[in-house]
């Protein structure tokens, strides 16, 4: 589904990761954990085709990254759904327009898919808010509409990069309740995050592996988690 | 021709990804519709100096002058001989000696209504009126040189040249002038569309993220400034072609400017102006959004 082999990555002469190789199978779920810095970023948006590895390789369902067209890359990101720390929405359209959006950039009818967005906000606890605009929902509400916009092309891959970064205890909890939900639906899930209580909490719910990036290198990490 | 369909009629989905306002809006509109007027001017400039050179050179090609100078007792003799010549010359429509009060009315301007002509050395004029066919221009010199020799041919050769020369230079700079104005219009519109790009990279990225192609993500902004050009360019025509209404009718005596101005048909041409700034600002922006979105990450 998405293979990273031999991977490195360099940017203005340092290189920020090494000789990584990872192979994330369909249904599988993955925590990235590290230290703020050590690349847990850069290696999520190598697995979504955002950044190119300067060696290695990067296979997206079977293509190689290298050899995509930008249009390739654009349809791919259709299978691939990312959740960022900052959501990144687009501020002058409504929640339910940018939980829509990728349907609208793929040229999906909106109105045949309006049940299903309305289902899609009900299950991530934001019907009443879909109105609103985004610089008016809290942190935890921006997640989860973030999250609503990563699944709502019911994607292959679920990539979070620090999903829980900004909000409490409980409202992370929601989200990875969330996102343990969507990988029984048969999802791959990467958790990128640097909250290990997260992680703990998630090993009870969900049978996962827990990868670590020390000195540019990914690891498996040990039973310490 | 269903992709300019498509075009014109837009997916409502996509016109809302980039936001609605901003001063490139506005600046669009306005230098849009500037040059729309200002290319309503030039195009009338250019439409009336290639009707006034095209009068000039076929009015002044039609007709020659014959000038008898001779001494004053042979004047009438030599004007008889050289309308026989004139009259048995091929090409030649029409031939007549001016009258006195002609003659007069000609020198007038300069020299006022009371000028005794009978009392002045004036020479003879007489006017010559080509068929279609013309006349051999050399052969008539030779045989008047011949014939009547106070009699000298001017075929109007020496100043109906530079005007229709000026008239001609005049049509070209309107023409210059029409192309300046569209190049503009595309430095502006490459302009308003860069900054607009650079003002939405955060939407641009959004968009990738989602899985948006480059060409949808171009189409958005290509359709918005072409649709604004399209209706800055239109208002601008309008304003301009009232205007151009509102300049004095044609007349003879206003010589050039007064007819400056469309005729007939001629008034379909400024309809053209607004589909130029449409298909102007579309390459424009589509070459711009492009490089932006080759050289973004």
């Amino acid at each position: 589904m998405i293979e990273l082999e031999n991977v490195a990555y360099s940017y203005g002469g340092a290189e920020l990761l090494s000789d990584i190789s990872l192979n994330l199978q369909p249904g599988s779920f993955h925590f990235l954990t590290g230290p703020s810095g050590s690349g847990k970023t850069t290696l999520l948006k190598l697995c979504y085709g955002a950044l190119l590895p300067t060696a290695g390789q990067v296979r997206l369902f079977d293509a190689d990254v290298r050899g995509m067209e930008r249009d390739d890359i654009a349809m791919v990101r259709r299978r691939i759904g990312v959740v960022h720390q900052d959501c990144q929405f687009l501020n002058h359209l409504s929640v339910s327009d940018n939980i829509s959006l990728p349907l609208m950039v793929s040229g999906r009818d909106l109105l045949a898919e309006g049940p299903n967005m309305k289902e899609l906000a009900n299950w991530v606890g934001l019907s009443s808010r879909i109105e609103a605009l985004p610089p008016e929902l809290s942190g935890g509400e921006r997640q989860r509409a973030a999250l609503a916009r990563a699944v709502i092309m019911s994607p292959d891959v679920v990539l979070a990069d620090e999903p829980t970064g900004n909000v409490d205890w409980e409202m992370s909890q929601r989200l990875l309740r969330l996102l343990v939900e969507l990988n029984r639906m048969g999802k791959t899930i990467m958790i990128a995050t640097h909250d290990l209580a997260l992680i703990r909490a998630a090993k009870s719910q969900v049978q996962a592996r827990v990868l670590r990036i020390s000195n540019r290198q990914l690891q498996l990490a040990g039973a310490d988690l | 021709m269903f992709k300019l369909v498509d075009f014109v009629a837009g997916d409502a989905q996509a016109d809302r990804v980039v936001p609605p306002t901003g001063f490139t809006a506005s600046l669009t509109l306005f230098s849009a519709a500037a040059m729309g007027f200002l290319a309503v001017f030039a195009l009338a400039l250019s439409l009336a100096t290639g009707r006034l050179a095209d009068r000039w050179g076929d009015a002044l090609a039609r007709s020659s002058t014959v000038r008898i100078s001779a001494p004053q007792g042979q004047i009438d003799a030599q004007t008889k001989a050289a309308l026989n010549v004139l009259e048995t010359t091929r090409g030649v429509a029409a031939a007549r000696a001016l009258a006195d009060d002609e003659q007069r009315a000609l020198l007038e301007p300069w020299f006022g209504p009371d000028l005794p002509v009978d009392t002045l050395p004036i020479p003879q004029l007489i006017e010559v009126i080509e068929d279609d066919d013309g006349f051999d221009t050399e052969g008539l010199r030779l045989r008047l040189a011949a014939e009547v020799p106070g009699a000298i041919l001017d075929d109007h050769t020496r100043w109906r040249r530079p005007l229709v020369r000026a008239a001609s230079r005049l049509r070209l700079l309107g023409w210059l002038s029409l192309v300046l104005i569209g190049a503009t219009t595309a430095v502006m519109i490459t302009l308003a569309a860069n900054a607009a790009l650079a003002a939405n990279t955060q939407v641009i990225s959004v968009l990738r993220l989602v899985g948006a192609r480059d060409s949808y993500i171009a189409q958005a902004f290509v359709r918005r400034f072409t649709l604004r050009a399209f209706g800055g360019a239109a208002m601008g025509v309008i304003a301009g072609s009232v205007a151009i209404l509102l300049l004095p009718s044609a007349q003879a005596e206003g010589g050039f400017l007064t007819g400056l101005g469309f005729q007939g048909l001629n008034w379909f041409w400024p309809l053209t102006i607004p589909l130029l700034a449409a298909v102007v600002a579309f390459g424009a922006t589509q070459a711009a959004a492009r490089k932006t979105l080759k050289d973004m990450p």
